[in-house]
């Protein structure tokens, strides 16, 4: 029957073939702007660490006070004082601080001109907290932590540049001319947004290059390859010591941590040191202490940019106004034949029949205009470069899933489109029709 | 003017159409004032002057490899000698930012050393006696930079500089009487204090985010080279010979010192580049937005007439008989202009509403200005226009109904 009805549909429809042509580009056009916009939003607000977004927990310790400090939140980083407070606190399961390195790589083989690499320099704690998957070897133990080793881990893609591929463990590696032994390499790894490094503005950028520990960094005296901010503080303090132990911040905290009741304790462990620097005379003002999750931290630091949010909305407001325009032409398609409606109801058709058959019709127009949607959309998403940064419009993929949800979305909202003129078409009194003709 | 109430009564026999109609004019409305107000901010943004003249201008960002950051200043004064040398090229300076860059470093001004909060933010550009010639910066007051004036710090010892010269809107922020020259000013909290010997037109700050908005202005120069491992160095070729100094400047550094990394992305670009990469979200926000408002327009247009000539179709016994009872084609042709009018003025009046609701929400969430009315009652001009218009065929179809048509039964 359904077959009938759609063939009594595609016979309709050709009967007026620019209603139906309006009507389908409609119904594209709104559909490819919503998912190409979806695309991207889906690609900027999706949870970069499903599996442990809920036990990762960036603590924030107020050292800036409420005279300088953003609207009351503490900085999105730590100054060294603190950060190494926490380490040596121990009071989560996991823990590492971390920045942001820019080290120039020397080619290990020939006369190959000498390249940057950006990465981290971190605790070992980072490779197991964030799941860092490793193709050689491992990350580095506590041990090295302590010895303040120089070991280090690279991307599959710096192994891929310097080694050909090999199997690079226990190999050395020169970095910023320091000589640093190899321990493993991991596979490409590359959430998106990169959720632990948001302070630097990193949440989509290239994939990091390089680890080294966090100790030797800091005998080296390395200075961050990212942000330093000072805020009202001003200057940064004189030389290297000056610095460190100041009041800018730079590093960011990690810590994992297993239940809420573990979360509930962190954040009294950061309330109490808080209230310690306070009583030590470091801090003015009453503690002021945050431990946000990953998501909580991505919403936080405003992950998804304004500019996938508004294209969003207004394409959502676009497709809504679009299947308004459609609900008219359906109306006046449908009206348009309340004789024949007559007709088929006095020859026995029950309303259902009228229902059934009006929103098969319906249902072809949202299939043709999801196909055409569907066309749209690629070349919307090979124009997305054109609106968004190229680092997040790349990101966005007419997958599978995207391919099913343009479809489903056409016609769910066609036929959704539908049930009003097709409840008038079936309100129609067939005697009236007879009568009229 | 007179058909108004038999209009209205027809209307109510036909309230879903109207009410769709209405509807769909009330949204369009409502999102194209709101996407022409996104494109006119946009296209303010980027239509800002750096105050550089951008034409043969290029920058270079240079990193040098395996060297002490104490140690780079004689390899970036090395480094300017080639480049000024270089034929072709006008002028070149080293610098630690430049307008449009995206990072730099930013300071509090204060007119009292130890005030807690800083009178406005600026921008500081480590530069020497070469950059105004280079960027193309126009001195409206004061003097230039002297070379013995030019002196090399270490970034994390810097405090201040005897000298500055500072823009004319960061003068206007400090010294809103206009006597900003030769007078003091604290860059840094408990330093020692700036005088300012020139000042500038015009010189955008190294950030277009919003956050920057406030003091996109306010850049200081100071006459000081930075030693460290980054160096940005922006070059003026003569006239016409950028490109050649764009292949030959990266190729005379690499000769003179290959202990050094330019990123092959955005390493050497030319200022033109610079600017369409700065404001590259900007500019794409704009299409989209023109291209959203191009298809509603176009969508809400075949939306009436579709409607429009359905009612036709359904009325055209009704139309012969008017006609038949003596009304003119054009009064047929009016009465359907004023429906649609009729059912557009309505659209727009709420339209309107949701405009301003929509651009409030906006305002909220995106931090959006207020929506100015002039885009509201263009918006509303428009609309009316188009119905209108797309009223226009079928109501022509409609004038051309005969009389006979009184008489058939179909």
């Amino acid at each position: 029957m359904f077959v009938h009805y759609a063939q009594l549909g595609l016979l309709s429809l050709r009967r007026n073939p620019l209603l139906t042509a309006l009507m389908i580009m409609s119904i594209a056009f709104g559909v490819a702007a919503s998912m190409v916009t979806y695309a991207v939003f889906r690609a900027v607000s999706g949870d970069p660490i499903p599996q442990k977004s809920a036990h990762l927990f960036a603590p924030q310790v107020d050292n800036w006070g409420p005279q300088y400090n953003r609207k009351g939140e503490p900085a999105s980083a730590m100054t060294y004082t603190d950060a190494m407070a926490l380490m040596h606190a121990h009071k989560a399961k996991r823990q590492t601080v971390l920045f942001q390195v820019l080290m120039s790589v020397m080619p290990t083989q020939g006369s190959g001109l000498p390249f940057k690499s950006a990465g981290y320099a971190t605790y070992g704690d980072f490779f197991s907290m964030f799941d860092v998957p490793f193709q050689y070897g491992q990350g580095w133990n506590a041990q090295d932590d302590d010895n303040r080793a120089a070991v280090a881990v690279i991307s599959r893609d710096l192994n891929q540049k310097l080694f050909g591929g090999a199997n690079s463990v226990g190999r050395e590696i020169e970095l910023e001319e320091q000589t640093y032994r190899i321990v493993g390499v991991t596979e490409h790894w590359d959430p998106k947004p990169r959720f632990f490094d948001m302070f630097n503005g990193n949440a989509y950028t290239d994939a990091s290059e390089v680890y080294i520990p966090f100790t030797h960094a800091i005998d080296l005296k390395m200075d961050t390859g990212g942000n330093n901010s000072c805020s009202g503080v001003g200057n940064r303090g004189v030389g290297w010591d000056g610095w460190i132990r100041g009041e800018c911040v730079w590093i960011s905290p990690w810590v994992e941590l297993d239940s809420k009741a573990d979360a509930d304790e962190y954040l009294q462990f950061l309330h109490a040191y808080a209230q310690e620097q306070q009583r030590a005379g470091r801090f003015s003002w009453a503690p002021n202490v945050r431990l946000r999750d990953v998501n909580a931290w991505l919403e936080f630091q405003h992950a998804v940019p304004p500019e996938s949010r508004l294209s969003l909305t207004v394409a959502l407001g676009f497709f809504v106004i679009c299947l308004v325009n459609t609900i008219g032409l359906l109306l006046a398609k449908f009206m348009r034949r309340a004789p024949e409606i007559g007709i088929r109801r006095a020859l026995g058709a029950s309303r259902a029949d009228i229902y059934r058959q009006f929103l098969a019709e319906a249902g072809m127009v949202g299939l043709a205009g999801g196909v055409l949607g569907l066309f749209l959309t690629g070349l919307g998403m090979a124009g997305a470069g054109m609106v968004f940064e190229p680092q997040i419009a790349r990101l966005a993929h007419l997958d599978m899933s995207l391919v099913a949800l343009t479809l489903l979305v056409a016609i769910g909202a066609t036929v959704l489109a539908a049930f009003y003129p097709t409840w008038r078409a079936a309100q129609v009194q067939p005697a009236w029709q007879l009568k009229s003709n | 003017m007179m058909q108004i109430k038999p209009i209205l009564a027809a209307l109510k026999r036909h309230k879903a159409g109207t009410i769709l109609i209405a509807l769909q004019i009330a949204l369009t409305l409502a999102i194209v004032c709101n996407a022409l107000f996104i494109i006119q901010q946009r296209v303010d943004r980027l239509s800002r002057p750096t105050g550089m003249i951008e034409t043969d201008l290029m920058a270079i960002q240079n990193r040098w490899v395996g060297i002490d950051d104490e140690a780079t200043a004689p390899l970036v004064k090395a480094d300017i000698q080639i480049l000024r040398s270089l034929p072709g090229v006008e002028d070149a300076v080293s610098t630690n930012s430049f307008p449009l860059r995206g990072g730099g470093w930013s300071m509090g001004v204060r007119l009292n050393p130890t005030a807690k909060k800083p009178i406005t933010q600026t921008t500081l550009y480590f530069v020497d006696d070469h950059a105004l010639p280079t960027m193309g910066a126009k001195l409206i007051a004061g003097r230039n930079f002297r070379a013995d004036e030019v002196v090399t710090i270490d970034p994390k010892v810097f405090e201040s500089s005897p000298v500055v010269i500072i823009t004319k809107a960061l003068a206007d922020k400090v010294f809103p009487d206009g006597s900003a020259l030769g007078k003091q000013i604290y860059i840094t909290e408990g330093a020692p204090s700036s005088t300012v010997i020139g000042i500038v037109e015009r010189l955008q700050v190294p950030w277009n985010g919003n956050f920057a908005n406030k003091f996109e202005g306010n850049s200081t120069l100071l006459p000081i080279q930075l030693s460290g491992n980054f160096s940005a160095y922006l070059i003026r070729s003569k006239p016409g010979q950028l490109a050649s100094v764009l292949k030959a400047a990266p190729a005379a550094l690499f000769k003179a010192n290959r202990m050094r990394v330019i990123p092959s992305e955005r390493g050497v670009r030319t200022y033109a580049d610079v600017r369409e990469q700065a404001y590259k979200s900007d500019r794409g926000m704009a299409i989209l937005m023109g291209i959203i408002c191009v298809v509603l327009l176009a969508i809400t247009a075949a939306g009436i007439v579709g409607l429009t000539s359905f009612w036709v179709g359904q009325r055209r016994k009704q139309i012969g008989v008017r006609r038949a009872l003596g009304a003119t084609k054009h009064d047929i042709l009016s009465y359907f202009l004023t429906e649609n009018l009729l059912i557009g003025i309505g659209g727009v009046v709420v339209g309107a509403m949701l405009a301003v609701g929509m651009n409030l929400w906006l305002m909220q969430q995106f931090e959006m200005a207020r929506l100015s009315p002039v885009y509201v009652i263009a918006g509303v001009i428009v609309l009316l226009l188009l119905g209108q218009g797309a009223v226009l065929a079928p109501a022509m179809r409609a004038a051309r109904v005969s009389p006979v048509e009184a008489t058939r039964s179909v």
